[in-house]
């Protein structure tokens, strides 16, 4: 009798690793078709042309995504402005002040800005700056982007500052050094690898965002030369052409998911290398 | 060596006198530069409580006009001005919850992988590399290849049990956000079950437990909350995802009946008709949909928070 | 006592609730050591970084009392400034991880904005460095980080950092008890040369460090200065029982 049910429980568990392991397994497999299927039917697109070129209209071949490259850069810059002087400064109050009440309020809020729908954001932006302006445009793009760059620059420099040793700003301030030179001249530089990382992964968080460019930054044929205009973007131009009826912007849309993903897990894959490094988590 | 100790050159001495004595004119004082920090710590606080009203001062006109109709309305018809948002409601709870159930029977299995089985090592890495670069992979590529991969396998199905083979639909957008949410839960699960105290697995496994009956009696019981908070934080991720699910979920504004209909989400139909909406009612009840996403998402996450924070040690 | 530079009148300190130091009365000799010693949480450390301020980094810290610098009373300055007169090195050796060598002697100056020219700024980092009897060890690797020092060198180059304000006075928290003996015996003789330079204030709970370099001892038991004097009195024929016990090994 013990014999069979002790054989029993032991292929039970058997029986249950094989099963984890292969449920594991399937759950990975999604990034290997993805990046088969884009490669496979994005590299082909992939010219000199194609990075330099503007779209053609319907029917003509030979268009390209520069448009939507530089809209990506001009949108992820507006954004980098509104976040990052912010961010940092609020992740050094709730480094330095861990131990406040209000503090805890104000890291929930970065909580919950972080897990905000990005629609719901789009939507801010289009009520607090293209309404008022009247027209769509780059800034109210990069203001919504920006709105979600902010909670992870916030938690990566909080994260970062909270790994500086207590002895770095005693050594500073038994120096006679002020406090907020200290803090910026000392303990910043010190992390700066840190935040540096934190950087990436928020403009990597962006740079594939779509919602909350429907209704501010709206895509625009042209190339991008005033903020107050609309603007194209990488994702934009992918979901526009993908959900289109012609073919030739199927290829359009192949070739800018390519690009656009190969960018995005470089630079999160960059952003891991550097937190292995250095040791940070967020 | 010493002989200078004690003698000092003249600049030297004017240098360093000026060191006690010196305060750059332009340099931020203490107080001000706190007060900055102060501020800064309030931002966050208040740009949500500016895009709370925001949202619901955008939404009073509908507000006003439709009152609880909106949400009980099962038509959601612009030109006749009808806005029920009903079916979207329907749309969006439907697909979450599936996507939900879906992804639990898949991200359950790699937390319990990279929590428990393999901890370190190069297996280890590898998934959670991989589990990583998934949650990164952005929404609308997600759908783009959702468009070529699920809704084929669909429109299939369909043919074969007899049902319009539209192929998009609440099935399709809901294994594209099971897909989606798969990486996020995954993470969650794993950081609860490494939580688990070590002692507690040793002593269940000297007592001659197999590792299944550990997990089963000692590490899911223990981590039972925290997994919860999991599921409970995935599902406020669902609740938000747009992209991907306007590309496969149909654009259809009825009410969702099988699931092969094509159907809206919340998410959805805002992506598919704010840059069209014309008249101060239907762009405020789109407003509207969106205040009702926030405040959802919001507690939520709120809830998730304090349930994790009541179970983890820090 | 000739010429005290710092005299500590009717001083208490504390944290919250908890009364650290008691009424303590001390006067500091210019240009000689005084060592301060007392077993695990007598205040030792708390006093003497109320000396400089550093207690104000703990926002529950409260004090009451007087500390006189060359009389002026410490509290009605501004507190960079006490910190720039009276300079600090702490029981581990912190240099600035991100600077090099030449950069952290001169850390002060920099930090605080202070332009001095490159001559005279060559000039501290040698003087500093030499006092340290550091010099002839970094002399050619100025600018590298200062990382790959060894303790002990760590310690003399914050030692040197410290001294290239120039301060009046120098504190030492317990500074060699993170080191091996042999780095322990340089510095304690880097101390000693030192004091012709500027008067130094020392924390140690290593009884045979203190008789062996200080001019004066404090003994601190329990937040109360139990007893003061030249160190040879007071190690000889203390005044107090609980010297005596201390001294003797009663209790560590």
């Amino acid at each position: 009798m013990k014999d069979r049910t002790l054989t029993r429980r032991i292929v039970a568990d058997r029986i249950f690793q094989v099963v984890v392991v292969f449920l594991s397994f399937c759950s990975i497999l999604p990034m290997f078709f993805i990046l088969f299927f884009i490669s496979k039917n994005g590299i082909s697109s992939i010219s000199w042309n194609f990075l330099t070129r503007l779209p053609a209209p319907v029917g003509e071949t030979g268009g390209g995504i520069a448009n939507a490259i530089v809209g990506s850069a001009l949108l992820i810059l507006l954004a980098s402005v509104v976040a990052v002087p912010l961010g940092i400064l609020t992740g050094i109050y709730l480094a330095e002040y861990r131990k406040d009440k209000f503090s805890y309020l104000s890291r929930l809020s970065v909580e919950i800005l972080m897990g905000t729908p990005s629609i719901v954001i789009g939507i801010i932006a289009y009520v607090w700056v293209v309404k008022p302006i009247g027209s769509f445009s780059a800034l109210s793009g990069g203001v919504a982007l920006g709105i979600m760059m902010l909670p992870v620059i916030v938690m990566s420099t909080e994260e970062t500052l909270k790994l500086m040793p207590d002895s770095l700003k005693e050594a500073s301030l038994a120096l006679g050094v002020s406090y907020p030179r200290t803090i910026m001249k000392v303990i910043l530089p010190a992390g700066l690898s840190g935040i540096v990382t934190g950087m990436l992964l928020s403009v990597a968080r962006i740079a594939g965002e779509t919602a909350p460019l429907l209704f501010t930054a709206f895509g625009s044929p042209f190339m991008a030369a005033n903020v107050f205009k609309p603007v194209s973007s990488l994702p934009l131009t992918v979901f526009n052409y993908a959900t289109s009826p012609y073919p030739e912007w199927h290829a359009l849309a192949w070739g800018a998911s390519f690009v656009l993903l190969v960018f995005v897990l470089a630079l999160n894959l960059i952003a891991k290398l550097g937190m292995r490094k250095w040791k940070v988590q967020f | 060596m010493l002989e200078s100790a004690g003698q000092m050159i003249e600049p030297l001495e004017r240098a360093q006198a000026e060191s006690v004595h010196h305060r750059p004119g332009f340099t931020l004082s203490e107080g001000a530069f706190r007060k900055i920090l102060y501020l800064a710590g309030i931002s966050v606080l208040v740009l949500l409580i500016a895009i709370f009203f925001s949202l619901l001062l955008a939404s009073m006109p509908s507000m006003k006009a439709l009152g609880i109709r909106f949400l009980t309305g099962r038509t959601w018809d612009p030109v006749t001005s009808h806005f029920g948002a009903l079916p979207f409601l329907v749309g969006t709870l439907v697909t979450s919850f599936l996507a939900l159930c879906i992804s639990i029977l898949f991200s359950l299995p790699i937390s319990i992988f990279l929590g428990y089985y393999h901890r370190e090592g190069k297996a280890s890495s590898f998934v959670k590399t991989v589990i990583e670069l998934l949650a990164g992979v952005p929404s609308v590529i997600y759908g783009f290849w959702g468009l070529f991969f699920f809704i084929p396998i669909i429109r299939f199905v369909e043919t074969e049990l007899g049902v319009a083979p539209y192929g998009v639909g609440i099935l399709a957008s809901s294994l594209i956000l099971a897909v989606m949410i798969i990486p996020y839960s995954a993470s969650l699960g794993r950081e609860v079950i490494n939580l688990v105290p070590n002692d507690l697995k040793e002593a269940a496994l000297s007592l001659g437990a197999t590792r299944f009956e550990v997990i089963r009696k000692v590490i899911l019981p223990y981590a039972r909350s925290g997994i919860f908070a999991g599921i409970l934080l995935s599902l406020g991720r669902a609740l938000g995802e747009t992209m991907a699910v306007t590309m496969l979920i149909g654009n259809s504004n009825f009410l969702p009946t099988s699931i092969f209909s094509p159907a809206n989400t919340m998410a959805s139909v805002i992506a598919n008709e704010f840059t069209e909406a014309t008249g101060a009612i239907y762009l405020s009840s789109l407003i509207q949909l969106a205040l009702l996403l926030f405040v959802v998402t919001t507690v939520i996450n709120i809830i998730g928070k304090i349930i994790i924070s009541r179970t983890s040690v820090t | 006592m000739e010429s005290p530079v710092l005299a500590v009148d009717h001083f208490s300190a504390g944290f919250d609730t908890n009364q650290v130091l008691k009424d303590i009365d001390l006067l500091i000799e210019k240009n000689r050591i005084t060592a301060i010693m007392g077993p695990s949480g007598c205040g030792k450390t708390t006093l003497i970084r109320c000396i400089n301020r550093m207690h104000e980094l703990i926002p529950s810290a409260r004090v009451s009392g007087k500390i006189l610098l060359d009389n002026e009373d410490i509290f009605d300055m501004d507190a960079i400034i006490v910190r720039r007169k009276i300079g600090m090195v702490f029981q581990r050796p912190n240099p600035f991880p991100t600077m090099s060598i030449y950069d952290n002697v001169i850390a002060g100056y920099n930090l605080n904005g202070i332009r001095i020219s490159k001559g005279d700024r060559d000039r501290i980092v040698e003087e500093s460095l030499k006092k340290a009897a550091l010099w002839d060890e970094v002399k050619d690797a100025l600018h590298r980080r200062g990382t790959f020092l060894s303790g002990g060198q760590q310690q003399r180059l914050c030692i040197a950092r410290a001294l290239a304000m120039n301060p009046e006075i120098l504190l030492l928290d317990e500074p060699t008890s993170a080191l091996d003996p042999k780095s322990t015996a340089h510095i304690e003789e880097l101390v000693v040369q030192l004091k012709s330079a500027v008067t130094i204030i020392q924390v140690t709970h290593n009884i045979p460090q203190a008789a062996r370099i200080s001019d004066y001892t404090a003994f601190i038991y329990l937040g109360e200065l139990v007893e003061f004097g030249p160190t040879e009195k007071l190690f000889t024929v203390p005044k107090d029982k609980r010297t005596e016990e201390y001294l003797t090994g009663k209790f560590g």
